[in-house]
């Protein structure tokens, strides 16, 4: 089921074109990140989503409604790039309060304080509370009532590790509840395994949108691959296979997707020389450089 | 409904831990006090109800300072949440602008009449302990405390709409202090300026007294000084103001809160946060 459509959108401040003809669509249970520079148009796109700014073209619907609306609203749970709360309220006070506007019971905000892991600090001012637990609160208060559409824009700025781990757990099983999630990130690593697709945002351009998989396939970037020897043999393995010297006892080389199997059939067939292998596809970061670069005229 | 009644009550809880409940009844309830206990020494035997010399001296101060407390409480109401940034996150809930105005609003008029009402139950309070309860006329406060209301309400709306427009607290504050200075201190030396000028002529007899409780702050004070305590008590324009009425008086004080509120929710509107 399609939770948003986005239609041909776009954004002009004056002759600013901060989104050009975007189009993106996303169901139930989808997770997909959405990578940029910093004023690439995804904080633009996500506050059409919104309503908080409207599409200059283009059209887009949330559950079929327009981005703004009652219905709308009540479906979406965004957390802000930045989130920010009065610092005189607890961090209890402040969850209860967007559970009433958002008609949920404050006991469930209760529950989603011991989700995030705040149950400790929920009674403390939040001027009190480092970035990473107003953050978490952010989390909370998007997660309320479980919403049908997630806008997560850089929900890990500010976590550490540990809590950026147990914050893609959270998303997971929101996912798991059927609920559509568009995360937008700067940190690439953490999303390979996170996300079903990746929509590569530049300039205003949606330059790609599809699974990592498909993304590498389509950009043809080579697999890396790693042959330890010994300091004695890595020659020899340089002459049979092709590639350079590193380290004085490994070798370096890289293939396409297709001439990997045989390659390793190659390298196995040198026996006990060959002490180790590690083969590495291109990073979500060579990717997105890929991708990003313009490759449309007239920028 | 439950939107307007949610703003409100988180409303409620940051004026509490901002001190601006305090603020405002510390504000209220020490001058009241002193007004009371000092301004019935000159009356004597004169045989003036103690209680209307009191709010003629509280309706003189609360002209200077309901507009303050009312701008006060407000001119951070929105360019505040737009500079933290907890404008846009409310904006995503499912409540409209108008919504989140009337909660801040009602929550705002519930400290400011908190603290008219305690300012004036001390006064009332002091008059019976020096006087005793016999003879006193409660008419007066009663209509000082709903005027005082409209007042603050006036000052409230025209505090949201430059929060709105200014969009940064620095700039609201710097205008509000400038457009409390003109209701209260410059609007009326203008006017009094023009009357001393136009000697008596036709600006004094048509035009003056509509442009006098044009001002919230005039009608405000016209409406809480009977004309005979003006003239005894309060020399003052008050007099010359008298000809538009109560009528006028009450138009006033009834359409600027309204016509205050319907421009802080157009300026609200355009908020982009």
């Amino acid at each position: 089921m399609t939770i948003l459509s986005i239609e041909h959108v776009s954004k002009t401040y004056g002759k600013l074109h901060s989104v050009r003809d975007v189009s993106l669509e996303l169901g139930a249970g989808e997770r997909i990140a959405l990578l940029g520079h910093n004023g690439a148009g995804k904080t633009t796109l996500m506050r059409m989503i919104l309503g908080l700014t409207p599409v200059s073209a283009g059209q887009i619907r949330v559950l079929g409604r327009a981005p703004g609306s009652r219905k709308a609203r009540t479906a979406i749970g965004f957390l802000p790039e930045s989130v920010a709360f009065h610092g005189a309220l607890t961090g209890r006070e402040q969850l209860h309060h967007f559970a009433r506007l958002k008609g949920v019971k404050t006991a469930l905000a209760d529950t989603l304080l011991e989700r995030v892991g705040l149950t400790h600090a929920m009674n403390r001012k939040i001027r009190t509370y480092s970035k990473g637990m107003r953050q978490r609160i952010g989390l909370a208060q998007a997660l309320l009532g479980q919403p049908r559409l997630a806008l997560l824009d850089e929900p890990t700025s500010g976590l550490d590790p540990i809590s950026r781990h147990e914050f893609y757990d959270i998303v997971d099983d929101l996912a798991k509840g059927g609920t559509a999630v568009l995360l937008s990130s700067h940190a690439l690593t953490e999303l390979e395994s996170r996300t079903d697709r990746i929509a590569i945002m530049s300039k205003g351009h949606l330059l790609a949108n599809d699974s990592l998989a498909a993304l590498r396939h389509a950009a043809r970037l080579p697999i890396r691959v790693k042959v330890r020897a010994t300091a004695e043999t890595a020659d020899q393995v340089a002459d049979a296979l092709g590639g350079t010297r590193v380290n004085g006892a490994s070798v370096s080389l890289e293939v396409q997707q297709e001439q990997k199997l045989s390659l390793l059939g190659q390298i196995t067939g040198l026996g006990d020389v060959v002490k180790d292998i590690d083969v590495t596809p291109a990073s979500l970061e060579e990717l997105y450089r890929h991708y990003s670069v313009p490759t449309k005229g007239g920028e | 409904m439950m939107s307007v009644l949610a703003i409100m009550r988180l409303e409620l809880l940051i004026a509490r831990r901002n001190m601006w409940v305090a603020t405002s009844l510390i504000l209220m309830g020490l001058f009241s006090s002193v007004l009371t206990l000092a301004g019935g020494a000159p009356t004597g035997t004169l045989g003036v109800d103690p209680l209307l010399v009191a709010t003629t001296s509280i309706t003189t101060l609360s002209v200077y300072l309901i507009p303050l407390i009312g701008l006060l409480l407000s001119f951070d109401a929105i360019a505040g949440e737009a500079e933290r940034g907890t404008l846009a996150l409310s904006l995503t809930y499912p409540l409209s602008r108008g919504e989140i105005l009337l909660g801040k609003f009602l929550a705002h008029l519930l400290v400011l009449g908190f603290a008219v009402a305690v300012g004036l139950a001390l006064t009332a309070g002091l008059t019976i302990w020096k006087y005793g309860a016999a003879d006193l006329s409660y008419w007066p406060l009663l209509k000082l405390f709903l005027t005082a209301l409209a007042l603050g309400a006036a000052f409230l709306g025209i505090g949201y709409t430059i929060s709105a427009l200014a969009r940064q607290t620095g700039v609201a504050s710097g205008i509000v202090i400038i457009i409390w200075l003109i209701c209260v201190v410059l609007y009326d030396l203008g006017l009094l300026g023009a009357l001393v000028a136009d000697a008596g002529g036709s600006f004094t007899k048509t035009l003056f007294p509509w442009l006098l409780v044009a001002n919230p702050a005039d009608a405000f004070r016209l409406i809480n000084m009977p004309v005979e305590t003006v003239a005894t008590l309060a020399s003052g324009i008050g007099a010359a103001g008298g000809a538009s009425g109560l009528a006028g008086q009450l138009t006033s004080l009834l359409a600027w809160p309204v016509l205050a509120l319907f421009l802080a929710w157009l300026a609200f509107r355009r908020v982009e946060p």
